[in-house]
């Protein structure tokens, strides 16, 4: 296959959506014209990016950068933590029987309604309460998806590596994490999306003005409604570029998925 | 310890295969002797005895397949000579030494029936890894593999990944990786039993060439019993429950095998006499089944 082909390939699946979307935009624009819609029940596109360059040098830059590194490093925490917990228990199975489910449990909690304690304990100025939600958040994923891939492997691919007279660290290092890659990536991917509701939605309960969660909630107080839809097409834009980061990632660590466009399960 | 003919055989020795005699000729060269080995899932009172009184001894450079109704412990057969589980009686030596110790020293290669290569590696490098285990140097490992894609005649393949090839490829990816460290003991657990049979007896053809090449001694594991007999130097025939040796058939069809050999007489008679030992087994409670009743379910199952 040609590069240019192989290009045309990669683009090609890009344009679908892209086409959908811009079509909606459009639709969106002028059947709002239209109807004459209100701008404090939805506003129209353009009306919204005219809001967001308007903020952006003031406020939505901060605000993004503030928030994104928020979410960024909660997600940092709660990955490694995840990654690391998983690895370290997937060799005991009681401990493993007990944590999985533990963590199954866990993750159905609304982590984000402690973020006003949270708040009570850092105070308003810090990042922490929204980092400590938002590594908590993207823990449990993380972590139960390490051990199932480390653990949900081929019986007889185990059996050959005895049959080599395979340390444990080797079975390890051989077997269990290439096999574990595609569970953890898929749990990156969750966490990444869950890393941005967390940060933003944590804000809610405090943080600086420029904040992107505590810009939405002030704008829309003082009836300022366009400007919180900027902000909240930042915080669209914060999660699809940290999700586009992690396929990159993804792409990068396990190239022998897409070799032939065709993905392995 | 020098005998290299087994315990339980069938009273006829007159006919040797041109292996056996080779071997009979140089003593000490058994290189599996299994000495009245039970085998008892779960516990020992109401546990399912799997094996029981299994006595047999194979020489180097034989080729012995163990065939049997499903449930007779053939597997499992194959799966204590490589100390993939332990029996709970008699012993097994495998090379003059405990199973353990030669698993541990690494003196077999096994093939299963799946071919269970690992999608992340390449087929180079699929066939390199009980050479990365066994602390190989990189240039030795991919002088090996290249020589050992030529041996399974998959050149052309060693960059590819294992979904990129068919199933009789990837079964001789596998057969490439357990001969990659030159195993004294090649142990095949029903290798082509996925696969059809046109493919089948290609890759029998090309495992028989590979047998003349390499000299490995061979464990093979099969409920097919035309493949037993054009395969093997010897056919263990067992029956089931408890699993147990119930006939041994030398196959004294000419050196090498090749096309013409499935044709031959002899071929035919021999093939007749595995299936009546298979069916006298069977028929045993007075109903008879049909000889291939269990092979198909076998392979419904796999």
């Amino acid at each position: 296959m040609t590069a240019l082909a192989r290009a045309r390939r990669r683009s090609g699946s890009w344009i679908p959506p892209l086409v959908v979307f811009v079509a909606v935009l459009l639709i969106w624009e002028q059947v709002f014209l239209f109807l004459d819609v209100k701008t404090f029940l939805i506003p129209r596109p353009t009306v919204i990016w005219g809001a967001l360059v308007d903020q952006w040098p003031t406020t939505l830059a901060r605000g993004m950068l503030y928030t994104g590194a928020e979410a960024v490093m909660g997600l940092l925490l709660g990955v490694v933590l995840g990654t690391l917990l998983g690895l370290g228990t997937s060799r005991w199975a009681t401990i493993r029987d007990t944590l999985v489910p533990l963590g199954t449990g866990m993750s159905t909690i609304p982590i984000i309604a402690f973020a006003p304690i949270m708040i009570n304990w850092f105070g308003f100025e810090s990042q922490l309460p929204r980092i400590t939600v938002v590594a908590l958040m993207t823990f449990f994923p993380v972590m139960v998806n390490t051990i199932r891939g480390l653990t949900q492997v081929d019986p007889a691919a185990l059996e050959l590596m005895d049959s080599y007279a395979a340390s444990p660290f080797q079975v390890l290092r051989k077997v269990r994490i290439p096999n574990a890659m595609p569970y953890w990536f898929t749990a990156l991917r969750i966490a990444v999306t869950l890393s941005v509701i967390g940060a933003v939605v944590g804000e809610f309960f405090g943080g600086p003005l420029y904040s992107l969660g505590i810009y939405v909630t002030n704008q829309t107080g003082s009836f300022k409604y366009p400007n919180a839809w900027a902000a909240i097409v930042i915080a669209c834009v914060l999660g699809i570029g940290l999700y586009l980061v992690a396929v990159a990632i993804e792409r990068i660590a396990m190239p022998w998925r897409r070799a032939d466009g065709t993905a392995l399960e | 310890m020098t005998d290299p003919t087994p315990t339980v055989t069938d009273p006829t020795p007159t006919d040797r295969t041109p292996t056996e005699r080779i071997t009979a000729a140089l003593p000490g060269t058994s290189v599996v002797r299994i000495a009245g080995v039970g085998k008892t899932f779960g516990t020992e009172s109401g546990g399912v005895r799997a094996l029981e009184g299994i006595d047999l001894t194979i020489a180097q450079g034989e080729f012995v397949s163990l065939i049997g109704p499903s449930g007779c412990g053939k597997s499992t057969l194959l799966r204590l000579i490589g100390d993939l589980t332990a029996p709970t009686a008699g012993s097994i030596e495998v090379n003059g030494k405990p199973a353990r110790r030669a698993r541990l020293d690494r003196d077999y290669g096994m093939v299963f029936q799946a071919p269970v290569l690992m999608d992340w590696r390449t087929v180079a490098k699929n066939i390199e890894l009980p050479l990365e285990v066994m602390g190989f140097a990189r240039e030795e490992r991919q002088k090996r593999s290249g020589e050992l894609l030529k041996l399974v005649e998959l050149e052309g393949f060693a960059g590819r990944h294992p979904w990129q090839l068919s199933g009789g490829m990837q079964q001789r990816v596998a057969i490439a990786r357990a001969l990659a460290f030159d195993p004294k003991l090649l142990l095949m657990d029903e290798p082509f039993g996925a696969l059809d049979e046109m493919t089948r007896e290609r890759m029998n053809l090309e495992l028989m060439q590979i047998w003349q090449r390499t000299r490995t001694t061979v464990v093979f594991v099969t409920h097919s019993i035309p493949e037993a007999v054009f395969l093997s130097t010897r056919v263990v025939v067992m029956s089931a429950r408890p699993g147990r040796i119930a006939k041994i058939v030398d196959i004294d069809l000419p050196q090498p095998r090749n096309v013409e050999t499935r044709e031959q007489e002899r071929y035919f008679e021999l093939v007749t006499e595995v299936r009546e030992a298979l069916r006298r087994r069977e028929g045993g409670e007075g109903q008879l089944a049909p000889p291939d009743a269990d092979r198909i379910r076998a392979e419904g199952l796999a």
